[in-house]
């Protein structure tokens, strides 16, 4: 590993200020960090404790973690692909078709998303925050996988200024910006987001340039739900995830191995993903299956309740801070995206909205705990 | 001559236009901009209607400004104002029906108008007729290149038309093209006022450096 710090140090006074390629600054310092811890560290003024791990190897963590869901989402387009098309397939097979409809997804994620971070940073003189290395990742997995490049591409962009620049950049932002990408996605072009021709490819230049006309038609579970049919996947097939859906989002198996991973690590709370499935299955329970249409731990399992539960809600950023707070936190986006689910005909899915509702009120279940606490502590004081 | 064109009226009338515009720099009338903005002819004559108005309820209650008593001072604006609006409604009704269906009720809500209070009161009351008129130009037609800024956007990426004519080639379409269905609600209009005033925020600190 010694010859990349050898070409980063002898590249290093390119790209400093005076130098050549100056205007590439700040994608050379992101890329130095990525591969370095920095060497620089804090000046001797006042306490200052340091975590061995930055964010930068925060976020390698999270990517990790869904490496499970990414490789069982390629799996299931190559599958469904073949199924559609009623062609024999095997294993590599189906991985490889889906690789290949997978990896411009990513590209176009990560160029438009970094592109623009890596501009603005340039343009204000700061390093490239580390923050869109997740988003670029849940981007292509939260979408369905006819979603075309294009419309993905300006998707990305509007996230990445509106919802995240325009607030200062990573750690100042309200709304998840993957979150952000997929409500403007389906807000802007709702024909490409839902309904039922976007869930299976057919056709390798569907996820290219969108479905055709006279694509093949595959609705979700929670569509099928939505338009008052009789669902046609059983349980097992909602649990290890061999159904229509956004890419990342149909395995339970697998992101629940990203969950875990997650936890170890200590990156993601587990009080926000324990209340979110606490808060979703009691509502489940309570609307009981007449209204809500599924078993209460059904509803767990199908559309992009776990996906969104595990790697969405617990982003450190748009989440509460206090402890306590990460419990209501959890338990009201849980509850809110089956009450979206059992009682609006307009949404079938309401994971989604539930969250950037979560992330809207955070602040205010933090503000509560934080002066309670100071109350409490004032009231001993007298 | 000189006098008519000197500096203060020159100000009066372009101020509004850029540096002092009365919906990106003084943040009034962001509600119609976000209702009428979806397609650019409703915009144009929306953007005009108020310009009209603003002039003459400035150099009405300039004219007055000298006999209204200070305590019933609003009153006497608001009936100048909700005079000159039903007259407008009326000749909208008359002449364009068809546009005066689309505005709707918010040519009538012109009378709540923040720019028109706002300029009858800081600028009609202390200055004579010619610069109060020049005053209500200037911030009518500020107002109305903002409108129309943001429904010429809306209008060619939510629809693909420009006053209703498609402009959008059938042979993009065919590569997947599709309208962004988000332009066509007011959501996409405050984010688009939210881009100007960055523009406008911009230039002004561009020009605060020099």
């Amino acid at each position: 590993m010694a010859f990349i710090k050898n070409i980063l140090d002898n590249m290093k006074p390119t790209f400093s200020e005076g130098g050549k390629l100056s205007a590439f600054g700040s994608l050379f310092d992101a890329m130095e960090t990525f591969f370095y811890v920095p060497n620089e560290t804090s000046k001797a003024y006042g306490a200052h404790i340091h975590d061995a791990i930055d964010s930068k190897r925060g976020i390698f963590f999270v990517i990790i973690a869904m490496i499970p869901a990414i490789l069982f989402g390629m799996w299931n387009i190559g599958q469904l692909h073949y199924a559609a098309i009623n062609e024999e397939s095997s294993l590599v097979l189906n991985f490889l078709y889906g690789l290949g409809v997978m990896l411009p997804k990513i590209i176009v994620s990560y160029a438009v998303g970094l592109g623009i971070e890596i501009a603005i940073a340039q343009v204000k003189k700061e390093e490239v925050h580390e923050g869109f290395f997740v988003t670029g990742m849940l981007i292509p997995l939260i979408v369905p996988v006819n979603c075309p490049l294009w419309i993905m591409a300006i998707a990305t962009a509007f996230a990445t200024v509106f919802a995240k620049e325009v607030f200062g950049g990573t750690g100042m932002n309200i709304f998840n910006p993957a979150l952000v990408t997929r409500a403007f996605l389906f807000f802007a072009y709702p024909a490409m987001m839902s309904g039922d021709k976007v869930w299976v490819n057919q056709n390798y230049m569907d996820s290219i340039v969108g479905p055709s006309a006279d694509a093949y038609t595959m609705a979700t579970p929670l569509g099928q739900l939505g338009a008052g049919e009789a669902v046609s996947y059983d349980a097992m097939d909602t649990i290890i995830g061999t159904i229509p859906g956004s890419i990342g989002e149909t395995s339970f198996v697998a992101i629940m191995i990203g969950a875990v991973i997650l936890i170890w690590a200590g990156i993601a709370s587990w009080k926000i993903i324990v209340s979110t499935f606490v808060g979703g299955a009691l509502l489940a329970y309570v609307c009981t299956p007449e209204v809500a249409g599924f078993e209460w731990w059904e509803h767990l399992t199908v559309g992009g309740f776990a996906f969104g539960a595990v790697f969405m809600a617990t982003d450190p950023v748009t989440a509460c801070r206090t402890e306590c707070g990460k419990y209501i936190y959890g338990f009201f986006i849980g509850a809110l995206a089956i009450i979206v689910r059992a009682f609006n005909p307009g949404y079938p899915e309401g994971m989604m909205m539930a969250i950037l509702m979560g992330n809207l009120v955070a602040p205010l279940i933090d503000y509560c705990f934080v002066q309670s606490n100071i109350n409490k502590r004032l009231n001993r004081a007298k | 001559m000189s006098q008519l064109f000197s500096k203060e009226n020159k100000e009066a009338f372009f101020g509004p236009l850029g540096a002092n515009n009365p919906v990106a720099v003084q943040v009034l009338g962001i509600c119609s901009a976000l209702a009428v903005t979806a397609q650019l002819g409703p915009a144009v004559v929306m953007g005009l209607s108020v310009t009209v108005i603003v002039a003459m309820a400035n150099v009405i209650i300039s004219l007055l400004r000298k006999t209204v008593p200070n305590r019933i001072r609003i009153i006497v604006q608001l009936v100048v104002v909700a005079a000159l609006v039903t007259i407008v409604s009326q000749i909208l009704k008359a002449f364009a029906y068809d546009v005066s269906v689309q505005l709707s009720v918010y040519i009538g809500l012109i009378i709540t108008n923040c720019i028109l209070m706002g300029r009858l009161e800081a600028f009609a009351m202390q200055n004579g007729p010619w610069e109060s008129f020049l005053d209500g130009i200037g911030n009518g037609l500020g107002y109305a290149w903002v409108l129309i800024a943001v429904a010429f956007f809306r209008e060619l990426f939510g629809a693909g038309t420009l006053f209703g004519f498609p402009v959008v080639p059938d042979a993009l379409y065919d590569l997947g093209y599709i309208n962004c269905g988000i332009m066509l609600t007011p959501v996409a209009a405050l984010v688009l006022v939210g881009c100007i005033i960055w523009v406008m925020k911009i230039r002004e600190e561009k020009a605060a450096k020099k």
